[in-house]
């Protein structure tokens, strides 16, 4: 019960801090100063005290989507091993948090549709397309994975890693795959770019135009809770924690999270948007690289 | 050992992945820099003086020489760099993956005399990539770039029989690709002379223009 409640309080104070952080590495790339690491939970507050405004050509599913998608995630967040055991866990749990954020990605497009603006509508399609070449490539990593640790939950895939982590070629190859969906599933740097509101090639953003107040609140702290499980998710299924008191390891977790963190900044910073036309191929890529290291492992000899 | 295979066959994905003839040519030259330091280590020996002589013969042919003539034709024939296949890029990624899957499979790794059970389905596949790259291919320099991976699949497929591989043979089969490599060199450049393009398919048009 106690770790129940670290674990709900992490999920939910947590994941805008790792978005100053990236934010906050951009900036020092660039050489400006950056918004404070805490600017998205002032954001957040903001949005908060805000009211809410809808488009009147709007039904009832924009209303719901943004709650709906909140609450999806946060469910899934109750999946992810953050440190030891995650407080939900049984066999096959990997296919209901791929589910359920399939569920909040559905919800986004359909909301994005529902508004009937033309441009949210190419958004939504974007992301199908991208969100279909991300899963056979997140199913591989994960089947990957149940073959090399005979267990099919991700809290038994990361009691696995704990005794017999090693630096296995085929373990890197993974771990890389999974930082690209990392980032096409968060929509960050070289696939799309959080920040802009300007141009056509916008995917994640072009979808949330119509929200406002705390609707756009719950939306913004939904992709960070996101975001923050990924990252989780990548640390403690590649990099777990070694420690065993429950506290040095929630703190070790924490660092090596920050130090994806500064990680995705980085990549951000060094790398430009890749054309749209690009990016399913570099997608495929990553797909045919998880199918390699599968066939290693498969091999025995990864 | 494990690592320079993946990373060989990683370098050949890239080659199949990428649109560019140029970032080609140099992921072909850091696979012959992989490709040169496996015999040492299937050897197991870094001073021995047969391995030394070697590693520094395919160094010296596969990643530098063989890459400049590559970039070197490229620039007298004056090639546009970017790659148009017959098969879409996505599509001979897809295959790529399809033909690593069935070169893995584990019908061809009962091969005796392997080192480790990975380079042999290691050689079949880049073989096999290899091929892929030549029929997929439409300018005269990528099938060339097609050829070489071709190439250093065999010669992985001779790593796993070497023992004692007479030197002399290991030289005449880098050599023998060397010399094939300028003919295609000197070709391509001909071919652009006198068609004004290397286009692989306009070639056999019969047209006088």
């Amino acid at each position: 019960m106690y770790t129940w409640a670290v674990h709900f309080f992490l999920l939910l104070f947590l994941p805008p801090f790792f978005l100053g952080v990236i934010a906050k590495t951009k900036a020092c790339f660039a050489g400006r100063k950056g918004p404070p690491l805490f600017q998205v939970y002032y954001d957040l507050y903001k949005l908060w005290s805000k009211g809410v405004v809808y488009s009147r050509s709007a039904s009832y599913v924009l209303r719901m989507a943004a709650p709906i998608i909140f609450s999806v995630i946060l469910l899934g967040g109750l999946l992810v091993p953050v440190v030891g055991a995650s407080p939900i866990h049984f066999e096959g749990d990997f296919i209901l948090l791929a589910y359920l954020f399939g569920v909040g990605r559905f919800f986004t497009i359909l909301a994005a549709m529902d508004v009937g603006s033309s441009f949210e509508g190419m958004g939504a399609a974007r992301e199908a397309t991208f969100a279909a070449l991300t899963e056979l490539a997140f199913f591989l990593i994960v089947v990957s994975l149940v073959a090399m640790t005979h267990s099919t939950s991700l809290s038994g895939m990361l009691a696995w890693a704990k005794n017999h982590f090693l630096w296995a070629p085929a373990y890197l190859i993974l771990a890389g795959a999974f930082f690209l969906i990392l980032l096409t599933e968060n929509s960050r740097m070289p696939i799309d770019d959080p920040t802009t509101h300007l141009e056509l090639t916008m995917i994640h953003e072009v979808m949330i135009l119509d929200y406002s107040g705390p609707d756009l609140g719950l939306i913004l702290h939904g992709a960070a809770m996101k975001l923050f499980l990924f990252i989780a998710l990548l640390t403690s299924l590649f990099w777990p924690p070694t420690e065993t008191s429950f506290w040095l390891a929630l703190g070790s977790s924490v660092l090596k999270m920050t130090g994806v963190a500064i990680l995705i900044g980085v990549v951000e910073s060094a790398n430009a948007r890749l054309r749209l036309i690009k990016i399913p191929q570099l997608l495929i890529a990553n797909f045919v690289a998880t199918a390699f290291a599968l066939v290693i492992i498969l091999m025995g000899k990864g | 050992m494990e690592w320079l295979l993946i990373g060989i066959i990683f370098s050949t994905f890239f080659i199949l992945g990428s649109g560019r003839i140029t970032s080609c040519i140099r992921a072909a030259a850091m696979q012959g820099a992989l490709l040169s330091l496996l015999p040492m280590v299937v050897r197991g020996s870094l001073v021995d003086p047969h391995s030394l002589g070697l590693f520094v013969g395919t160094f010296l042919i596969k990643a530098i020489l063989i890459p400049f003539m590559l970039f070197r034709s490229m620039r007298e024939a004056s090639i546009r760099e970017e790659i148009e296949p017959t098969v879409s890029l996505h599509l001979s990624l897809l295959a790529g993956g399809l033909v690593v899957v069935i070169a893995f499979s584990g019908v061809f790794s009962r091969l005796p005399g392997a080192n480790t059970p990975l380079i042999v389905p290691a050689a079949l596949s880049m073989v096999l990539l290899g091929f892929l790259l030549l029929v997929s291919r439409k300018k005269a320099v990528t099938q060339v770039i097609g050829f070489l991976v071709l190439e250093n699949g065999v010669f992985l497929f001779g790593m796993t029989l070497v023992k004692e591989f007479p030197i002399t043979v290991e030289m005449g089969v880098l050599l023998d690709l060397l010399v094939g490599v300028f003919v295609m060199g000197i070709m391509i450049y001909h071919i652009n002379r006198t068609f004004d393009h290397i286009d692989t398919t306009l070639l056999t048009s019969l047209k006088d223009s």
